[in-house]
């Protein structure tokens, strides 16, 4: 049991929480100049760091390591749009309906708004910034400029991260099923034909990495 | 999102002494109706235990039945051998819920935690006896086309909006749990529960206990004839108006045991126990199943909007049967 404890990773203790609580905002961030300094050193936000305790975070996004620290509140999608600046991944609903904010979480496609960043830890992330080769496009992201896979564009990241693991999942083997497993992206432009063209592109050359 | 503190324990019995510990603490595992629920502000917990790290994944098979670990992700449970193989009632059910990345998110356990879509339990500024007891119900003279037709009361409507749920309950599947007082297991079709006066209540879980898994019998007569039924508004990704899950033991044309439940009508998985009797012995014909659902709507009554599920529910039940018997 004591050996559990220890490995269990808390952010704080209570009582510090709800001393921060009763102080003023102002007070509290005079409290804490290491968050901040600690923020400006990763070059986050400052404005992201505040005065509530954070957590420890280990993440690859994009290949790239970070070691951070986050409010456990924070999640996922404003992790990357925030304090990555990566904003290519898109906020649409935030409640999960959409699928404009997908990612891949050690290879399988979720929903960056509806995860927490602290409970990542340790894992790999990629986003649309990390799909293509430097300047050298994906292969999908070449297929929906090709079928014209959008209009507007703010459902493109999403429906190319879902598309990308559509394929690798097996799920791209009939218009059906690509209806079927594509179905979690959400596009009000209607460009729904074209998406499922893109897809089968890519799905009959071979598929993608 | 109000914010709270974090831990993750390693071990089962870590977890649920870390739950004990605070009132308002809350477990997570996919967080995709939780994270959903306190950005909201329905639910605010102050402390989250990520249960992520317990050694709850396996998916097994134990003697006659089948082991799910609480933390099996829905979409490897949909995709597993064991389960597609033994229970494909079940690996159904999980590909008709949500979305493949929320599939991907989602656990089995988490999934039959959910809490209900009501619009107005969703909406802080209106009147909800789930989300705030004794301030009434805004469902029962609302918008309330998705609710319940079985087991409400003038305190709930709101139904249960869990696919896996509803197939685990046709399948005669035990919820495993482990809690201050021990480790005990709960009959699937009990674990839900009905509004009555505590519509806050929606499972018969006690304070401090965690599910660890489900285990559910193999029944290869019931495997052959199996089918999982969704009615929605789209196509993909949206919840039931109505489902059903059935399965029928068949000889020739004569039907030797049925297992049949409903979703989208009730506050939990509405198993059909007296249309099963009903079927016991009879053969399959499209008679004996529209009197099987007409018996099954025997206790409905609808509130307004959702009127139509009177009618869409025993067709469904009578499609779903043809469907299987191939008659």
């Amino acid at each position: 049991m004591t050996n559990d404890k220890e490995k269990e990773q808390q952010s704080s203790s209570h009582s510090r929480r709800s001393f921060l609580k009763r102080t003023t905002a102002t007070a509290a961030i005079l409290a804490t100049p290491p968050a901040l300094v600690k923020a400006a050193e990763n070059k986050l936000d400052e404005k992201g760091a505040e005065y509530f305790e954070k957590a420890p975070l280990r993440i690859e996004v994009n290949n790239k390591p970070y070691s951070v620290q986050v409010e456990p509140r924070v999640t996922l999608l404003d992790f990357l749009r925030e304090q990555l600046h990566l904003t290519g991944t898109k906020k649409g609903c935030d409640y999960g309906q959409c699928g404009a904010c997908t990612v891949h979480v050690n290879g399988n496609r979720v929903l960056s708004c509806l995860s927490l960043a602290v409970m990542q830890n340790g894992k790999k992330i990629t986003t649309i910034e990390g799909l293509s080769n430097g300047d050298e496009l994906h292969p999908m992201q070449e297929a929906f400029i090709k079928h014209d896979g959008f209009q507007c564009g703010y459902c493109t990241p999403g429906q190319i991260m879902s598309a990308v693991a559509c394929i690798k999942e097996g799920h791209a083997t009939s218009d059906a099923d690509i209806r079927e497993y594509m179905s979690g992206n959400i596009c009000r432009c209607g460009a729904y034909p074209n998406i499922v063209d893109a897809i089968k592109d890519v799905a009959q050359k071979g598929g993608v990495k | 999102m109000i914010n709270f503190d974090y831990s993750k324990p390693s071990s089962v019995q870590s977890a649920v002494s870390a739950l004990s510990k605070n009132a308002t603490a809350q477990f997570i595992a996919g967080g995709t109706n939780l994270v959903d629920l306190m950005k909201r502000g329905v639910m605010n917990p102050q402390k989250l235990i990520d249960i992520n790290a317990l050694p709850l994944k396996t998916i097994e098979q134990k003697g006659n039945a089948i082991h799910i670990g609480a933390l099996a992700i829905n979409s490897e449970a949909a995709e597993n051998s064991l389960i597609k193989k033994h229970l494909p009632l079940l690996s159904q059910a999980f590909k008709a819920g949500a979305s493949a990345q929320i599939r991907n998110m989602a656990t089995v356990g988490g999934n039959m935690m959910q809490r209900t879509r009501c619009p107005y339990f969703y909406d802080t500024a209106m009147p909800c006896n789930k989300r705030e007891p004794g301030t009434g119900c805004s469902a029962l003279q609302g918008y309330n086309r998705m609710h319940a037709i079985f087991g409400t009361s003038d305190k709930c409507i709101a139904v249960h909006p869990s696919d896996m749920s509803v197939a685990l309950a046709a399948l005669d599947a035990n919820v495993l749990v482990t809690g201050p007082k021990g480790s005990r297991k709960i009959p699937f079709t009990d674990f839900h529960r009905l509004p009555g006066d505590s519509p806050e209540k929606d499972n018969t879980l006690q304070r401090g206990e965690l599910i660890t898994g489900v285990e559910i019998p193999i029944n290869a007569s019931l495997a052959q004839h199996s089918l999982y039924t969704k009615v929605r508004d789209r196509v993909s990704y949206a919840f039931a108006l109505v489902s059903v899950a059935a399965a029928l033991d068949m000889k020739g044309k004569t039907i030797n045991a049925a297992r049949l439940a409903m979703g989208g009508v009730a506050h939990k998985p509405w198993r059909l126990t007296t249309v099963e009797n009903f079927l016991k012995g009879k053969e399959a014909t499209v008679a004996n199943f529209q009197q099987a659902a007409s018996l099954a709507m025997k206790d409905a009554k609808s509130y307004g909007h959702n009127d139509f599920k009177l009618k869409l529910a025993p067709n469904t039940i009578v499609h779903t049967l043809q469907t299987i018997a191939g008659v």
